[in-house]
């Protein structure tokens, strides 16, 4: 009947919110900048600049939108399951070395297969690297914040000990602080000539795309969203739990994994043992998309703007760290937002009103403990 | 239960609430409603969920400011801007979820608000203060003691001794009944029967006809925003009131031919399992349904019935003995194994198990059906036939819904269960587990689900009815077993037995060999 209108009605009242947040986050922004005695027009024209105007300006923005989209969609596939992956950065790193290391290795392949190896790696490896936290919450009850924080600490530990200890057996380059230089062949072509985007976009994109029909067409993605909105339902709907989050998780990492591998494999050409801070930000990507696959492409985009933007800004007198303030802001934005569209009064005016055929039933009697208190909001 | 006549006819009137419009955007909840509560009275307010009853009330108290109509509290116009005010004016309020602090003792709680202007607070005055009250008015309440660790009954009485600290001489309590097992609820009335024989007035929020019945001297029945008619209570019937509150006739008792039960078709043999905290749950309990009648379990909430569909719908595993379907042993299988043998479940709890609330109408419909042809082929979900076979079963189980894209949250109560029901039934099942599947739904939508459930059996499907309205299980069951102690201790046949039996069997007494069960 009338379900065209209603769902795309839903779909542009989800994504207001965020909008506005954003224009309220640039708003507040503005008034900082001015208040450190710079005009907040310039600073903006600035950044916009260097984040859009021209090919290169754009290919830059892509660049750092890449793994900013893929890890969004990474935080936001086990999100959708109840958990809140804080482990990103690290299956991001782990999964990235492990496709630097193929990339490195001289196989005498062609590209067409090299390539789809070192991706592999890194799915494989981030995947296993999700997979840790996952398995230890449902078998052990360990909570995924914790086990996954540990689980960062230990990646950065463990990569720095294999590039500084092992360069006999793994193609490492202790100097540089990273893997070696990719072979020719596992390098990610460059998507526009004249600009650095790597073809690792391109799999940003798909991957969202592969995720969105996963989550929206897919008894997965139903037993996913099904997990993380009601265990209790859940259950009943024959969805074992455990099972559940463990291949949500391991879903998770690989995808943060591939992440890594655009870095390796793309843009650097290896992978560095420095942390990249991509899988924190990520995060913010994936809250301010509302955790839905394609909305996370244009978050990822806002993101990866802002860090591209950000030297533009302090050629025109701002600080760039002004940046760092914005994405705290919009963070901010979306979370006050979030949590005004709980309060009755001002839940009309953020969320689609009650319909008419009855009082709106707000109900938190899922009774399972296991069940994560957050609530995601999203939309398919 | 007898309740004292209604005092004196020309008593004054305590509230007077003249053409109330109260409007939200989309929704009239209040259209133009008349209600006037005598002092000395206790009167119930009457009608379905979503009717408005909440809205006047939450009007009264100064929560919400009408946008038209006038109110007086004791014959004196008021304009509360604030519930505030409201208490000031004698008004209390119980409202249907507590408004209490867990990590607060009984006395904090009460005083609440009333903590006066001294910057020391002086509990062991305000305990002895609240303990006064609370026995001058019959509510046996420690003051000192820690809400959350109260039962909800007491929980309950800590809100009206709330009310009563504050000197309320009106005082309005939304469903009460609603979280209380019975032996709580006969406590409220004799509570209640004593606040208004000291002169109180009560305004008793209900949609369940037995408690009009059981507690009020008048009622106010109002139906879609409207009030349709005021009664004395011991003038008129429960059909009459029926009427009044759904607009139609309504059969209140339902109709059931006699049973032609067929062959077994769920047993249950000897099983033992254990509980969440690790405690024997069901003990050595034997069942068995057959096609074609209703079997409904009865006894006290706690005495192994949850355990006992969690173990019958593959949701707990069985220590020792046997779950059969037919001639299957089932007894290892999961929920969604059981389901395609032929096995459906009406949840307990709507919300929490029987529908993801943030979910559309038609993704519910998928809900244990995420192995089976025609909803999902390949782990490929087929939207548009679900969508189709969700609007189908909508319009045959009338869900009032605008589309199968809305959120199962927006659904009142009667068309989250229409719509469980109608998934449940889809999959033409040979069993039906209906656990408490009508607790909080209004007359019309009980009616529907009794009808249901007895279609079902006519249509030769077994039907395990666990519930705990004895007048429901009753009004259903071909064959009622008790339930004590994780064990079914007696069997009586419908018609065939006294509700003492009944009752003295609930609490592990069967006094007649033949309603005995040994284990």
């Amino acid at each position: 009947m009338s379900s065209t209108p209603s769902r795309a009605r839903n779909c542009l009242v989800t994504g207001l919110g965020p909008i506005a947040a954003v224009v309220a986050a640039l708003f507040v922004g503005g008034l900082l900048i001015a208040i450190t005695g710079s005009d907040p027009w310039e600073a903006y024209r600035a950044l916009f600049d260097r984040a859009f105007n021209g090919r290169r300006a754009i290919g830059e923005t892509g660049i750092y939108a890449a793994p900013l989209i893929l890890g969004g969609l990474a935080f936001s596939v086990a999100f959708r399951a109840g958990m809140f992956n804080v482990g990103v950065e690290g299956q991001l790193m782990i999964g990235g070395f492990a496709a630097g290391l193929v990339a490195a290795l001289d196989l005498g392949l062609p590209a067409f297969v090299h390539i789809p190896l070192g991706l592999l790696a890194a799915l494989v490896a981030g995947g296993i690297y999700g997979f840790i936290p996952g398995f230890l919450r449902a078998t052990r009850g360990a909570h995924e914040v914790i086990t996954t924080i540990m689980l960062n600490y230990l990646c950065f530990r463990l990569l720095n000990y294999l590039i500084q200890k092992s360069s006999g057996w793994l193609p490492v380059a202790t100097q540089s602080n990273g893997t070696e230089r990719a072979q020719p062949e596992a390098r990610l072509p460059i998507v526009f000539d004249g600009t650095r985007l790597h073809f690792g976009f391109v799999i940003a994109i798909i991957a969202a795309i592969v995720l969105w029909y996963v989550f929206a067409r897919t008894t997965l993605g139903y037993k996913i969203r099904t997990v993380g909105l009601s265990s209790g339902a859940a259950a009943y709907g024959g969805i074992s739990w455990k099972k559940t989050i463990i291949i949500a998780m391991l879903l998770s990492g690989a995808v943060a994994g591939l992440a890594g591998a655009g870095e390796a494999m793309g843009l650097h050409g290896r992978m560095y043992g420095t942390p990249t801070g991509y899988g924190f930000t990520a995060i913010a990507v994936g809250l301010v998309g509302r955790n839905h696959p394609i909305a996370i492409i244009f978050s990822g985009l806002l993101f990866g703007a802002l860090s591209a933007g950000a030297p533009g800004m302090q050629s025109a007198g701002v600080s760039k760290e002004i940046v760092s303030v914005l994405q705290g802001l919009i963070i901010l934005a979306v979370a006050a937002f979030e949590v005004a569209g709980r309060i009755p009064g001002i839940r009309k005016f953020v969320a689609p009103p009650p319909s008419a055929v009855g009082p709106d039933r707000s109900s938190d009697d899922d009774s399972d403990p296991d069940t994560n208190t957050t609530r995601p909001s999203v939309a398919i | 239960m007898s309740s004292v006549p209604a005092p004196a006819t020309q008593s004054a009137m305590a509230i007077q609430m003249h053409g109330i419009v109260k409007r939200f955007p989309g929704v009239i909840a209040n259209d133009g409603i008349d209600l006037d509560v005598r002092r000395g009275e206790i009167h119930a307010l009457l009608g379905e969920n979503g009717a408005g009853k909440s809205t006047l009330m939450n009007v009264l108290f100064g929560i919400y400011a009408p946008d038209e109509g006038e109110i007086l509290v004791n014959e004196q116009p008021v304009h509360f801007s604030g519930a505030r005010q409201a208490v000031e004016a004698g008004l209390g309020m119980v409202h249907q979820h507590f408004m209490l602090i867990p990590r607060f003792t009984v006395a904090e709680n009460v005083i609440l608000g009333s903590e006066g202007k001294n910057i020391v607070l002086d509990r062991t005055a305000a305990s002895a203060h609240v303990g006064e009250i609370a026995k001058a008015f019959g509510l046996d309440v420690e003051p000192d003691a820690m809400i959350g660790d109260l039962p909800i009954g007491l929980q309950q009485r800590v809100e009206i001794l709330r009310a009563l600290y504050q000197k309320c001489s009106v005082l309005i309590l939304d469903e009460p009944t609603a979280l209380l097992t019975p032996q709580e609820v006969d406590e409220l009335y004799k509570i209640l029967h004593r606040f208004r024989d000291d002169g109180g007035t009560i305004i008793f929020i209900t949609h369940k006809l037995r408690e009009v019945a059981a507690i009020s001297d008048r009622v106010t029945v109002i139906r879609r925003g409207k009030t349709v008619g005021t009664r004395v209570t011991s003038e008129t019937t429960s059909a009459d009131l029926a009427e009044l509150m759904v607009g139609r006739e309504v059969l209140l008792r339902v109709d059931r031919p006699e049973a032609t039960p067929g062959e077994p078709i769920l047993s249950l043999r000897d099983v033992t399992c254990v509980g969440a905290h690790g405690q024997t749950s069901l003990d050595v309990a034997s069942l068995q349904v057959r096609r074609g009648e209703i079997v409904g379990v009865c006894g006290v909430e706690g005495n192994g019935q949850s355990e006992l569909v969690e173990v019958l719908s593959g949701l707990r595993p069985a220590l020792t003995g046997t779950c059969h379907l037919g001639d299957t042993d089932v007894t290892n299988l999961g929920p969604n194994d059981r389901r395609s043998r032929g096995l459906s479940y009406i949840p307990e709890d709507r919300h929490g198990r029987g529908l993801v609330l943030d979910f559309p109408l038609w993704e519910n419909t998928l809900l244990g059906n995420t192995e089976r042809q025609p909803f999902v082929k390949r782990f490929i979900i087929n939207g548009r036939r679900v969508r189709e076979i969700t609007r189908n079963l909508m319009q045959r189980f009338d869900v009032r819904a605008p589309g199968a894209d809305v959120h199962a949250r927006n659904l009142s109560g009667g068309n989250q269960q229409k719509l469980i029901i109608a998934r449940e039934l889809f999959r033409n099942p040979d069993v039906l587990l209906a656990i408490q599947p009508t607790r909080g739904l209004d007359v019309g939508a009980i009616e529907f689900v009794h009808r249901q459930l007895v279609e079902a059996r006519d249509s030769g499907k077994g039907v395990l009815l666990i519930s705990f309205d004895l007048d429901e299980l009753t009004d259903l069951s071909d064959r009622i077993v008790v339930m004590f102690q994780g064990r079914i201790i007696a069997e009586f046949m419908s018609g065939a037995f006294t509700r003492t039996e009944l009752g003295l069997a609930m609490g592990g007494r069967v006094a007649d060999e033949q309603h005995a069960i040994a284990s």
